[in-house]
């Protein structure tokens, strides 16, 4: 039998005047397993991760990482995994290998040993070059891998990463992705990642847990979570817009309606992608000219929609960057995005 | 463009950044806290100083560093503003404001309320303080009204310099570039001592600061015995008049930036 | 751990720290410049105070080099709780916290930073000091003792600052207190000698002041030699700020990094 790489039992963080951050989660991640926490903003991804990393007292329950309790057996647990939390957390005022050599050495490689560690690890995440620029100088996405590379110096088995790509231009999003698989893959590394975006999950984990107002919602491999949703929907959208009514009408013999763009109508089919032909003879019998036919399958948002009864994109509980006075964050997006020299 | 505009631009710009600044502590708290720390640690700390030869001034030591930490307090309600106003830049929100307002001068002359509204303030809780610690006004209400107006005329010349350096700069770092100047206008003048006694560097840069005029006139009002008054006012008016072209270079240059 | 192991989390620790804050020329410029500002400014402007009957110097500047000392210590104190409280901000506190990084290593590597620009400013004071014509009665020896007693005042300011840093987690709050400090240097004997002060209520309290007692102790370097006296009490406060001071700054890291 394996050995589970995470346990938590009934695990409860709640907060002074507020509601309970995480309450009462149950979760199983085995070795060698990439876990994905997806949920929205507030949901309670972050506040797990900190309990799970033993910077934060549970209020209450269980939680063993590596075999360690995370309340008893701190330093164990510490010695066990390494972690790149939501905010890079870098001093600006240090360069790329200053930052390796204090993390090397707090993690008692010395001299040479240390020099020789830190440099292959920043190679690895493709810092070489910029490794003796100080960190205000980097981008979002260098940022995130120097974080990274610093979580991996003292070759831990189990990673957490919370949030690893948010603010990433698609470019660098991809490059991380590819270093956490190939972690996964090649070192048998047990990765624990929190996500607010379904594709990240989608493409990276084994498992996926979907948390919402600090409850597990849902839990299981993509794969199976699409399928217990299972159909497809199928939209048309008519060339003319007039038959709009009557599109909706004949769709809606062949299953329950689903949101659709403004302009068409779209349906979760009863029994499957097998109807698709008898909805296209039954739009041509009405004679509606059909300008777009499109068979969506199933995502992991459906499955969170099916799930909560929202949908998670924009799921978010009033984030700070939806108020009024947006300008701030606005000043300092585009650093965040910077194609990186 | 109406005149009416003018004034509600002003008054929006205005009611602002003073409803901003009495609910953040962090704003007011400093711009109040050193000319009273000044008055505290010198009215008290210093008195002695009054009865070195040469030192005469009729109203009391008391009243000589009130006319000091008077024009300090309408001096930093005025280069506080200009914080604000870099900060604003720095946020965007100035920005906003400069599109929405049909007649962009109006958003200075807006912020001159909060730095009347500053130095109206601080200036009222030093006065009561200093009255408290036996401050004695010699001067009678004509001798007043000319202190106040002195008074205000910094506020205004210090707020209109602090909000060209911030339009030109556009950023929170620029708040040394308007602190420095107006300390070292403040404090190379007869600040503990009177002129005459005043030694080495300090006694040259007096001689040809401005200031020096500026307290001299306010020390002379508060003991009823007005002095040079004319030149005062006239230094003051002539400050006031180069801010004055100095904020609207500042504005310029922050609408040419966009 | 081994005592080795010790020595080397402390000597990372401390080398980023001494790094990190002369890597800003925001935080050493000023804490140098405005000390020496105030003292030049002081010495020129109220020279004339030394015509008081019992004042302890012909030269106010030699009787205000002690303010540039003490000054500058609260320059410490804004740059510690600065740099805590980014460094809590930014997560590279919680970052540390989850390496076998222990808490008294994390503790001494802060204070280096403090230290090395306390020993920046305490140098400078002194050289401009000397340069301008202050004699330093007690001669080499007391130049050295002032430098020390410097850092040992430096070590408690800063040390207040990384205290409020550490309890509140924000930069602001830190910038807050910086007047509250300012307060304790100016309701002191810093612009005249206790005995001069005229005001009974400002005495009082400069009585009560241990800042007063700081500045006494390097004043009494600088102008009448080595007082026996002078120096115990200097020694005496700024050693007990520094205690207490480390002593409230050593339980709000525990709770910081309340891990288990």
């Amino acid at each position: 039998m394996s050995t589970a790489a995470i346990e938590i039992h009934d695990l409860v963080r709640e907060f002074k005047k507020g509601p309970r951050a995480v309450d009462g989660i149950d979760l199983r991640v085995e070795s060698g397993e990439v876990y994905g926490f997806l949920g929205p903003n507030g949901a309670g991804k972050s506040t797990t991760v900190h309990m799970l990393t033993t910077l934060l007292p549970p209020t209450s329950g269980t939680a063993r990482v590596a075999g360690h309790d995370v309340v008893k057996e701190g330093a164990a647990v510490r010695a066990a995994i390494g972690a790149a939390l939501q905010e890079a957390a870098l001093d600006p005022f240090l360069t790329g290998r200053e930052h390796m050599k204090l993390q090397t050495a707090l993690h008692g490689m010395r001299g040479e040993d240390g020099r020789r560690r830190g440099d292959s690890l920043l190679e690895r995440v493709g810092l070489t070059d910029a490794a003796d620029r100080k960190v205000r100088g980097y981008s979002g996405g260098m940022k995130r891998r120097l974080d990274l590379a610093l979580a991996l110096v003292h070759r831990p088995r189990i990673l957490f990463l919370d949030e690893p790509t948010t603010g990433l231009d698609p470019q660098s999003r991809s490059a991380l992705w590819a270093e956490v698989q190939r972690l996964a893959s090649d070192r048998g590394v047990t990765v624990f990642l929190t996500t607010q975006y379904l594709e990240e999950a989608d493409v990276l984990a084994d498992r996926v847990g979907i948390i919402d107002h600090g409850r597990i919602v849902a839990e299981g491999t993509p794969d199976a979570l699409k399928a217990e949703i299972g159909r497809p929907s199928v939209e048309a959208i008519p060339a003319d817009p007039a038959n709009l009514p009557r599109t909706k009408e004949v769709l809606a013999r062949f299953g329950e309606a689903v949101a659709a763009s403004p302009k068409g109508a779209a349906v979760r089919l009863s029994r499957g992608e097998a109807q698709l032909a008898e909805v296209v003879r039954a739009l041509d019998a009405q004679e509606i000219a059909v300008e777009h036919l499109q068979l969506h399958a199933p995502t992991l948002d459906d499955v969170f929609l099916a799930k909560t009864g929202r949908s998670l994109e924009g799921a978010g509980d009033g984030a700070p960057e939806h108020a009024a006075e947006a300008a701030p964050s606005e000043a300092t997006s585009p650093r965040l995005v910077r194609q990186e020299a | 463009m109406s005149r009416a505009s003018f004034g509600s631009v002003a008054l929006a710009v205005g009611w602002r950044s003073v409803h901003n600044y009495f609910r953040n502590p962090a704003m007011f708290v400093p711009g109040l806290m050193f000319p009273l720390f000044f008055f505290t640690a010198f009215a008290g700390g210093l008195s002695r100083v009054d009865s070195v030869p040469g030192f005469d001034y009729e109203a009391g030591y008391t009243a000589f560093v009130y006319g000091f930490v008077l024009l300090q307090a309408s001096a930093f309600g005025g280069i506080f503003t200009g914080f604000a106003i870099a900060r604003d830049f720095e946020s965007g929100f100035s920005r906003r404001m400069m599109l929405a307002a049909p007649r962009r001068s109006a958003i200075v002359a807006g912020y001159w309320i909060p730095a009347l509204t500053r130095a109206a303030f601080n200036v009222a809780m030093i006065t009561v303080i200093a009255l408290a610690a036996g401050l004695e006004i010699l001067g009678g209400g004509l001798d007043l009204l000319g202190l106040y107006t002195l008074a205000l005329l910094v506020n205004a010349a210090a707020m209109l310099f602090g909000s060209g350096v911030a339009m030109r700069l556009r950023t929170m770092q620029a708040g040394p570039a308007m602190q420095v100047p107006a300390f070292l206008a403040l404090f190379l003048a007869p600040v503990w001592v009177p002129y005459d006694l005043l030694v080495g560097w300090v006694h040259a840069a007096a001689t040809v600061n401005p200031i020096t005029l500026v307290l001299e006139a306010g020390r002379g009002f508060i003991a009823g015995d007005p002095v040079k008054v004319l030149p005062a006012f006239a230094v003051t008016l002539a400050l006031a008049a180069l801010t004055v072209l100095w904020a609207r270079g500042g504005l310029r240059s922050a609408e040419r930036a966009g | 751990m081994s005592r080795s192991a010790l020595a080397l989390q402390v000597g990372v620790v401390a080398r980023r720290s001494v790094v990190r804050t002369l890597r800003q020329p925001a935080m050493v410029v000023p804490a140098l410049l405005f000390p020496l500002m105030l003292l030049s400014i002081n010495s020129s402007g109220l020279d004339s105070a030394t015509e008081l009957p019992g004042f302890p110097t012909d030269s106010y500047f030699e009787f205000a080099l002690a303010i540039a000392f003490v000054q500058g210590a609260l320059f410490s104190a804004n740059s510690a709780g600065t740099n805590v409280s980014s460094d809590i901000e930014s997560g590279f506190l919680a970052r540390l916290s989850l390496t076998p990084l222990r808490r008294v290593a994390l503790l001494l590597g802060q204070l280096a930073g403090i230290l090395a620009l306390g020993l920046i400013q305490a140098l400078t004071f002194l050289g401009v000091g000397i340069l301008f014509g202050a004699g330093i009665a007690a001669g080499v020896a007391g130049a050295l003792v002032i430098v020390s007693l410097s850092l040992l005042i430096s070590l408690g300011f800063g040390c207040i600052g990384a205290f409020v840093a550490l309890r509140t987690g924000s930069g602001e709050a830190v910038q807050g207190a910086f007047p509250l400090l300012f307060a304790a240097l100016f309701l002191s004997s810093m612009a005249l000698p206790r005995d001069l002060i005229e005001t009974d209520w400002f005495r009082t309290v400069a009585d009560w002041n241990p800042v007063s007692y700081m500045l006494e102790g390097i004043r009494s370097l600088v102008i009448t030699g080595w007082d026996g006296e002078a120096l115990a009490l200097g020694f005496a406060c700024a050693g007990g700020l520094a205690a207490l001071a480390l002593a409230a700054t050593s339980s709000a890291l525990r709770t910081r990094m309340a891990r288990a």
